[in-house]
C-alpha cells in the first residue's frame, strides 16, 4: 500500500465543495505515490486560477507562477535540471487563453514535462466569465446574451503541434485519471492531459459529462495511430472519449543540450571561468 | 594627421559595410592604434544606406568624431550623404563609375567592379578591394590586413583566398596610381597595445555574464540585443551553457526564472519592447525572490520607434517597471570594459540578494567597438544558496532574516521542499493575506536594500579629472563627454553606473564644490536630471539632451560646454 499522505501538505483546500479540483488533486497525489517518486525530486508549477492552489496541497517543490506562464517556467526548470520530474498545472483560461502562445511550442519542442489542464470551460476564480473552451451560446457573466465565440479544440491543437502524448481525463473518475497521469509522467516527452472538470458554482457539467464520457481502453482505439487520433478528436459525436488519445516517441528537447548537462546548469557550482581562449579572438 | 585617422565606409544594406568596418577596425588595432567605431543602419536587409565610422589614434580615445579623413563609398549615395564630413585633405575612395560626381583632387577612383569581375568574385566583394585601397593610401602593413581578412573568413579558406587577392589588388592599385599623394594620412606599425582588446558592448556583456557563472540563457531576438544571443549560441558548446530562443520575451523571462529557481545562473537580453513584455515576470522574480539578470539594450522608442538607433530613454522605465514595490538593481555600463564588469557584478548581486538585476545598455554601446583593457578574472559569488542537503529542521523558503535574504534551497535538496509563490505568502511560501504577515514579508524583502545601497555607494560612481564645472552623465554618453572634455581645463566628469539604488552620498561628494553642474544624456526629458532633483534636491545648471536616435558627437558637447565656461 503506497502512502498518499507523503504528498499531502495537510493544508485544507479552499475550493467549493464538489469542485472538480478535488478529483484531480487526489489523482495527482496517488499517481506520485504509486510512481514512488521522492517529493524533493518533483516540481509542480501552477498558474493563476482555482487550480493554482494545487501548489499548496501537493507536498513537493512548487512554483505558483503568474497567469499563463506555467509552460515556459516548467521548461526552464526541466532544461536546467533534467533530473527533476516537472509537472505543470494550468486552467483553461491559463493554458488556452492568456498562455496559449506557449502550448504549441512546448509540444513541438517535446520538452519532457507533463501539462495537466484543469478544463472547466469557465473562469471560476474571477467569478464566471467565458474562456476559450466555453461552449458557443453559453450565457456567462461576460456573455449575458450567449457566448458569441466558438470553442477551441485543445486536443486537436496539441496533436497538430506535435505533442507526443495526448490524453483526456475526467475529474470525476479519479482512478482512471490517476492512471492517465502516471502514464503522462512516465512518458518521455511533452505529455498533455486535458482534464474535463465541472465547476459546481459557475458551470456544473457533472451530469452532462457523466452521461457522455466513455473510456478508450474499452474500445479498439490504437493510440499509436496518428490519423485515428485526429479522427477521434475531430469527430462530431455525442459521446466523449477519455483516455490516451495519442502517444509516440521522439527525442526530447533536453537531449539537444548535452554539452551543458555534465552536470546540468542547476548543479554547476560557480567557479572562475578561463576566458583566455575566447578573449584571444578580440586581440 | 597626428596619428589620428577616421575612416567612414558606407553603402547599401547587404554590401558588407559592417564586415568592412570590422576588418578596418581590427587592422588598425593590430597596427597598435586605439580604435573606436560607430555605425548607423536602417531596419532593412537589402538596399537603403548604412555606414560605419572607424576612428583610430595613437593616443587613448573615447569616441568617434563627426569628420572623416577617408570615405570608402560603395555607392553614390554614400558620397552625397557624407562628402561634407571630409576633413581638409580628406579623400573619397570609390569605383570609377561613381567618381564622376566628385571634384578631381578629393577622389581616389579605382576600377573596383572591374577588379572583382576579373577574379570572378561576386559583386559584393568590391568592399574588400576598397579596403585594400584604403590601406594602400595609408601605407599600412599589408600583411596585417591580409591576416585580418583571413580570420574574418575563418572556415571558408577559398573565399578567404579570393578576398585576400582582391585586397592586395586594391592595395597595389593605389600604390601604383596614387603613391605620390603626400597629404594623405599614413599609418605606422606602432608598438602593439599590451593587454588590450577590441570588442563591442554586446560581446562584453555576454562575456560578463559568462564570467559571472552563466549556465542558462534564453532570449527572443530584438535589435540591438540579438548579438548577445548570437554570440552565446556560438560559444555555448565551448562553455557548457544552455542557450534557448523561445517563442516570445514572455517565454524567455519565465524560462530564465524557472532555470534560476533550480539554481542555474541565468540571464535574458532584450530591448525596450521585449522588456515591456517581461515586466509582469520581473515582478514575479522579485516576489518569488528568484535571482535573475535582464539586459535591456535601449533603442529609440516609444513603440517600434527607431529599431536600429540608440537612446537612453528607458532609465525611468526599468527603474519603476512592474506593479507593486520591490528592491531591484539597475546598472548602466558606459563602455565594453564596464559592460563586462557590471554584467558580472549583476550576476553576483542577483545571487547574493536574490533579486532581479537589470543591466541597462544601449544600441551605441551594444554595437560599437572600443579598444579597452582585456577583461580580468573575476569570481562568481553567491550568498545563502543551499544545494545538496538541508539539515536545519523544517525548511522555509521565505524565512524572516535580519538582512532580508532567506536561504534559497534548490529543488532536489534533501530535507527541503521549496515553495515559491508569486502571490504574497508566509515564511513557508504558502499564500497569505494576513496584514501582519504581509507587512513582515514586504519589510523582509526591503531589508535587502540596506546592504545593496552600501554597494551602490561603493561602486556606483566614477569621477574623471578635476574642476569646478562638473558634467554628470551615465551609460555610453560618457564616451562623447570624455572625448569632448579632453580639451577643457577645469571640467570634471562624473559618471553614475548604479542608477538603482542611487548612490546618493557619493554623487553628492563628487559634486561638492561645483560652480556649475551640467547633465548630458541621450533622451528628451532628462531622466538623470530628474533623479538628481529627486535624490539630491539638486537643480542642474544645464541639461543637454539628444533624442534623434544618434549618440552624441564630441563636437556638440564641446560647443555646448563652451557657453558655460565663458559665463
Amino acid at each position: 500500500m503506497v502512502d498518499v499522505r507523503k504528498f499531502d501538505t495537510g493544508r485544507m483546500p479552499v475550493w467549493c465543495p464538489g469542485c472538480g479540483n478535488f478529483g484531480i488533486l487526489m489523482a495527482v497525489r496517488k499517481a506520485l505515490a504509486e510512481l514512488e517518486l521522492e517529493p524533493e525530486n518533483v516540481v509542480l508549477v501552477t498558474g493563476i486560477g482555482c487550480h493554482g492552489r494545487m501548489s499548496e496541497y501537493v507536498k513537493v517543490n512548487t512554483f505558483h507562477t503568474i497567469h499563463g506562464r506555467v509552460l515556459p517556467l516548467a521548461t526552464g526548470i526541466k532544461l536546467a535540471n533534467p533530473d527533476l520530474t516537472v509537472i505543470g498545472h494550468s486552467g483553461d483560461g491559463d493554458a488556452y487563453a492568456i498562455g496559449m502562445g506557449h502550448l504549441p511550442h512546448a509540444a513541438r519542442r517535446n520538452i519532457d514535462i507533463t501539462l495537466i489542464v484543469h478544463n472547466n470551460m469557465i473562469f471560476g476564480l474571477t467569478t464566471g466569465q467565458a474562456t476559450p473552451t466555453t461552449p458557443y451560446g453559453r450565457k456567462t457573466r461576460s456573455t449575458p446574451y450567449g457566448n458569441p465565440e466558438h470553442p477551441l479544440n485543445p486536443l486537436h491543437l496539441a496533436l497538430a503541434s506535435g505533442a507526443t502524448f495526448v490524453a483526456r481525463g475526467f475529474s470525476a473518475d479519479v482512478e482512471h485519471l490517476k492512471e492517465l497521469i502516471k502514464k503522462a509522467i512516465r512518458h518521455r516527452g511533452f505529455a498533455f492531459v486535458d482534464v474535463i472538470q465541472p465547476c459546481v458554482t459557475f458551470f456544473n457539467t457533472y451530469k452532462f459529462f457523466r452521461e457522455r464520457v466513455y473510456k478508450l481502453e474499452d474500445t479498439d482505439h490504437d493510440p499509436s495511430d496518428f490519423r485515428a487520433a485526429l479522427d477521434l478528436v475531430t469527430r462530431n459525436e455525442e459521446k466523449i472519449p477519455i483516455g490516451v488519445i495519442y502517444q509516440t516517441e521522439r527525442p526530447v528537447f533536453e537531449l539537444q543540450f548535452q554539452h551543458a548537462m555534465n552536470p546540468p546548469p542547476a548543479r554547476r557550482l560557480s567557479a572562475i571561468r578561463d576566458l583566455s581562449k575566447i578573449l584571444a579572438r578580440f586581440r | 594627421m597626428n596619428g589620428d585617422i577616421s575612416i567612414l565606409i558606407g553603402g547599401p544594406a547587404g554590401s558588407g559595410v559592417f564586415r568592412s568596418g570590422q576588418i578596418i577596425s581590427k587592422t588598425l588595432f593590430r597596427h597598435g592604434y586605439h580604435v573606436v567605431t560607430n555605425n548607423e543602419y536602417p531596419s532593412i536587409i537589402r538596399g537603403g544606406h548604412q555606414w560605419v565610422i572607424v576612428r583610430a589614434s595613437e593616443e587613448e580615445i573615447f569616441s568617434h568624431r563627426n569628420y572623416a579623413d577617408i570615405i570608402l563609398a560603395l555607392d553614390k549615395l554614400t558620397i552625397n550623404k557624407h562628402r561634407e564630413r571630409l576633413r581638409e585633405n580628406g579623400l573619397i575612395v570609390c569605383d570609377e563609375g561613381d567618381a564622376k560626381i566628385i571634384e578631381g583632387e578629393k577622389c581616389v577612383s579605382l576600377p573596383l567592379k572591374k577588379i572583382v569581375s576579373m577574379y570572378g568574385a561576386p559583386s559584393v566583394a568590391v568592399n574588400v578591394v576598397g579596403i585594400g585601397a584604403v590601406f594602400g593610401l595609408l601605407d599600412a602593413n599589408i600583411d596585417i590586413l591580409l591576416r585580418v581578412i583571413e580570420e574574418s573568413f575563418r572556415g571558408k579558406e577559398k573565399i578567404a583566398e579570393i578576398n585576400k587577392s582582391l585586397a592586395r589588388e586594391g592595395y597595389e592599385h593605389v600604390k601604383r596610381e596614387y603613391g605620390s599623394l603626400e597629404d594623405i594620412p599614413k599609418v605606422s606599425t606602432l608598438k602593439p597595445l599590451e593587454n588590450k582588446i577590441l570588442i563591442n558592448g554586446n560581446e562584453a556583456t555576454a562575456l560578463g555574464a559568462v564570467s559571472g557563472g552563466l549556465t542558462f540563457f534564453a532570449a527572443y531576438p530584438m535589435t540591438p540585443a540579438s548579438p548577445i544571443l548570437h554570440f552565446l549560441a556560438e560559444i555555448q558548446k565551448e562553455l557548457g551553457i544552455v542557450v534557448v530562443q523561445p517563442e516570445s520575451e514572455l517565454a524567455a523571462i519565465n524560462m530564465v526564472i524557472g532555470a534560476a529557481y533550480t539554481g542555474a545562473r541565468s540571464m535574458t537580453a532584450t530591448s525596450g519592447g521585449g522588456f515591456s513584455l517581461m515586466v509582469e515576470a520581473l515582478g514575479q522574480a522579485a516576489m518569488t525572490e528568484v535571482p535573475v539578470v535582464i539586459v535591456e539594450a535601449m533603442r529609440t522608442g516609444p513603440s517600434t520607434g527607431l529599431p536600429t538607433y540608440t537612446s537612453q530613454s528607458d532609465l525611468r522605465f526599468v527603474m519603476h517597471a512592474s506593479q507593486g514595490e520591490f528592491v531591484r538593481a539597475v546598472l548602466a555600463p558606459g563602455d565594453p570594459y564596464e559592460a563586462f564588469v557590471l554584467t558580472h557584478e549583476a550576476m553576483n548581486i542577483a545571487w547574493r540578494y536574490h533579486i532581479p538585476v537589470i543591466v541597462l545598455t544601449d544600441k551605441y554601446l551594444a554595437e560599437s567597438y572600443w579598444t579597452v583593457d582585456s577583461f580580468p578574472e573575476l569570481e562568481p559569488q553567491e550568498y545563502k544558496i543551499i544545494r545538496g542537503e538541508y539539515r536545519n529542521g523544517e525548511y522555509k523558503r521565505y524565512v524572516i532574516t535580519d538582512d532580508g535574504v532567506s536561504p534559497m534551497a534548490v529543488p532536489g535538496t534533501k530535507g527541503a521542499l521549496i515553495v515559491a509563490n508569486s502571490s504574497e505568502h508566509n515564511e513557508h511560501g504558502f499564500g497569505s493575506t494576513d496584514p501582519e504577515v504581509v507587512t513582515s514579508m514586504v519589510d523582509k524583502r526591503f531589508r535587502k536594500l540596506e546592504n545593496l545601497t552600501r554597494e551602490a555607494e561603493e561602486k556606483g560612481v566614477k569621477v574623471y579629472g578635476e574642476g569646478r564645472v562638473i558634467v554628470i552623465t551615465w551609460g555610453s554618453t560618457k564616451n562623447a563627454v570624455l572625448e569632448a572634455t579632453k580639451n577643457f581645463w577645469g571640467v570634471k566628469v562624473v559618471q553614475v553606473l548604479w542608477l538603482e539604488p542611487f548612490p546618493v552620498n557619493n554623487v553628492a561628494n563628487a559634486l561638492e564644490g561645483a560652480e556649475r553642474v551640467l547633465v548630458i544624456e541621450n533622451n528628451k526629458t532628462g531622466q538623470l536630471v530628474s533623479l538628481l532633483k529627486e535624490k539630491l534636491l539638486l537643480e542642474p545648471d544645464g541639461f543637454l539632451g539628444k533624442y534623434d536616435g544618434r549618440p552624441f558627437l564630441p563636437e556638440e558637447i564641446e560647443e555646448w560646454i563652451t557657453g558655460f565656461m565663458e559665463g
